[in-house]
């Protein structure tokens, strides 16, 4: 059934609360000018009890990783736990005003500064802002703290960056925002970067590369050390787009590998709200060269009686007496990327995970991402229906099946990810990376059981048989869904987002 | 898959095509294209006068599944844009042969020579369709 708008649910005189009468007397509204007229803007008149039930059966229709499991490639939409609503939410926190003076938010600023701290020791990386407030928006600041590295230095004619076709759609866009050009590299026959593509391209243009390690395909850039060296050879940068973070957090450092500049995706690798549940938050993390670049503010530590304020303080000598932390912005900063400091509650809610984690529970949650994407593989390669791409490899935390079933010519991917919502499962992501025909990409994150991996190899195998058998099972799916199958295609040509 | 190979025109291996009318290089994509972006929902008409070169992108076309970039076949200067796929992008779809996107004013039209007849391109496409994932 259709859930009617809060418009249709309207009821002219109804209302939520009763007030009390005015013991005050009633100020005259502003001028007629000013106001906008009502049937402008008309307002919807409903029941508290209306309101709460219009949106608990609207997110009770609603699929989400508190009610299914979610194994959407490249999104680790992995579980949130509730302990970081917890801290969040604790009124210290939640009481603060942004504008309020560095004195009195001695205590988030600790938090700030920490987390800085700990994403750069993570990653093996000398400096970290925590401002902007999304991954695509922590590549743009990147790629411009890139940008200004070599115009600093006066090398004006670096306006080429590299970036793989295995890629987040985002590098190229931000490489565009970013005012320079877009050079795509193909990857080679084992899902690598192509070596010898990437040698062709590297000249005194080349302002850098974007990386995604491991990439969309889910696999590890086996090359990566001589990818990094080759692009620093040619004078060029090395930026690492942190999406798949979780599949070597605590275990490799992507400053040791070359890497010169990353964001983080705070809403994946490190468990904060997703989608509309957010808002994200995407730190930047630089090696030391870079530093000067990061917009500011940060927090850093000062000393009292005012020596020169620093960055990374590893012995947290900010809790002795002596010392204060205050908001610094950096010698040649590009500048502010967000209002205020970043957003605030994602920060608190991805620190507490890491604390409560520590080194060695993050190195576990990489280990069992892998794991659980690779057992999962692993039963389907063993049962054969769908082809994998590069299924010779050792795969990351996601991998690539393909939606071309023997038997079936007329079902494709789209097909199988709608039938699978009516198994209860939220559908991989489809049809990327661009580079594999019919992908599903398949992520399953650390948070799963053996037993829920199970059920959802089980519910594909289920799958590929009703495409051979009753294909229109899955052409006509989803059967269970409180939508039937959306007209995709009407909905990108017909750009009505109301009707008004 | 069976696909449509049009004998009169040339064909570049972006799944672009281009055939000669009145002297101006008329371009668009192939069947092959079409399928593999499966429904288009926009096409960013170029601007009129706009330089190309062979092998440049021009334009983008977006599908429900991607957005994906479009070749110019020869070098020239772009003198139309068929603007009827602004409101109809599923032309592309339903005649890919007959559904143009731009014409060039060709500066070389020797250029053609290097691309491909209909057969060359058809054992291109099976031969893109049988490897690689």
């Amino acid at each position: 059934m259709i859930e009617p708008t809060v418009y249709e649910l309207s009821s002219p005189g109804r209302h939520g609360p009763l007030l009390p009468a005015l013991d005050v007397p009633a100020a005259p509204l502003p001028d007629a000018a000013l106001l906008r007229p009502a049937d402008e803007l008309p307002l919807p008149e409903l029941s508290e009890l209306d309101v709460v039930r219009h949106f608990v059966r609207l997110s009770q229709k609603n699929m989400s990783i508190d009610t299914t499991f979610y194994p959407l490639g490249s999104c680790t939409m992995k579980y949130n736990p509730k302990v970081n609503e917890k801290a969040a939410s604790l009124p210290g926190f939640t009481n603060l005003h942004p504008l309020q003076d560095a004195e009195m938010t001695q205590g988030a600023m600790q938090l700030l500064f920490e987390l800085q701290v700990y994403l750069a020791e993570i990653s093996g990386f000398a400096a970290t802002t925590l401002q902007p407030a999304a991954g695509a928006h922590g590549e743009l600041t990147g790629v411009l703290i890139m940008r200004k590295y070599h115009l600093d230095r006066g090398d004006a004619k670096r306006v080429k960056i590299l970036v793989p076709d295995s890629a987040h759609g985002t590098n190229p866009a931000t490489t565009s925002m970013a005012g320079l050009q877009v050079v795509e590299l193909p990857s080679d026959a084992r899902g690598n970067v192509d070596l010898e593509a990437l040698k062709a391209n590297l000249d005194d243009t080349v302002a850098g590369l974007m990386l995604t390690n491991p990439n969309t395909l889910g696999l590890f850039e086996e090359h990566v050390l001589e990818v990094t060296k080759l692009v620093h050879e040619a004078g060029g940068l090395v930026y690492g787009d942190g999406a798949n973070l979780n599949a070597i957090v605590g275990v490799a450092k992507p400053g040791q590998l070359g890497i010169d500049v990353m964001h983080f995706n705070l809403h994946k690798t490190f468990s904060t709200p997703h989608g509309g549940g957010g808002p994200g938050a995407g730190p930047v993390a630089v090696v030391e060269a870079l530093a000067p670049f990061l917009p500011g503010p940060l927090v850093a530590v000062e000393k009292v009686d005012g020596d020169e304020p620093h960055l990374h303080e590893d012995d947290h000598e900010h809790d002795h007496e002596g010392y204060r932390l205050i908001w610094h912005t950096p010698s040649k900063s590009i500048g502010r990327v967000r209002s205020y400091w970043g957003s605030f509650g994602v920060l608190v809610r991805a620190y507490t995970y890491i604390r409560m984690h520590g080194p060695d529970g993050l190195r576990r949650i990489a280990e069992n991402a892998v794991l659980n994407a690779n057992y999962l593989k692993a039963r389907l390669l063993a049962e054969g229906s769908y082809p994998l791409a590069y299924a010779e490899r050792t795969c990351m935390h996601e991998f690539i099946a393909q939606g071309i079933l023997e038997g079936a010519p007329d079902v494709h991917t789209m097909d199988i990810a709608k039938r699978l919502m009516d198994y209860n499962f939220h559908p991989p992501t489809v049809y990327f990376p661009l580079i594999v025909k019919e992908a599903l990409m398949i992520e399953p994150t650390e948070t799963e059981s053996k037993d829920t991996l199970d059920a959802f190899a089980d519910a594909l195998i289920q799958i590929a048989q009703e495409a051979r058998e009753q294909p229109e099972l899955l052409k006509e799916a989803p059967h269970n869904a409180p939508m039937k199958r959306l007209d995709e295609v009407r909905a990108a040509r017909e750009l009505v987002l109301c009707r008004c | 898959m069976a696909y449509k190979f049009d004998p009169n025109v040339r064909y570049a291996k972006t799944h672009d095509w281009v055939r000669v009318e009145d002297g101006l290089a008329v371009c668009g994509i192939s069947d092959f294209a079409q399928h593999a972006l499966s429904d288009v929902v926009y096409v960013e008409l170029p601007e009129v006068g706009a330089g190309v070169s062979q092998g440049e992108v021009y334009t983008t076309v977006e599908s429900v599944k991607a957005a994906e970039e479009v070749f110019a076949p020869v070098s020239g200067e772009i003198v139309a844009v068929n603007e009827a796929l602004e409101d109809e992008p599923e032309m592309l779809n339903g005649d890919p042969y007959g559904a143009w996107i731009v014409k060039i004013q060709p500066s070389d039209l020797s250029q053609l020579d290097a691309l491909m007849d209909a057969a060359a391109y058809e054992a291109f496409v099976a031969a893109e369709e049988a490897g690689g994932h």
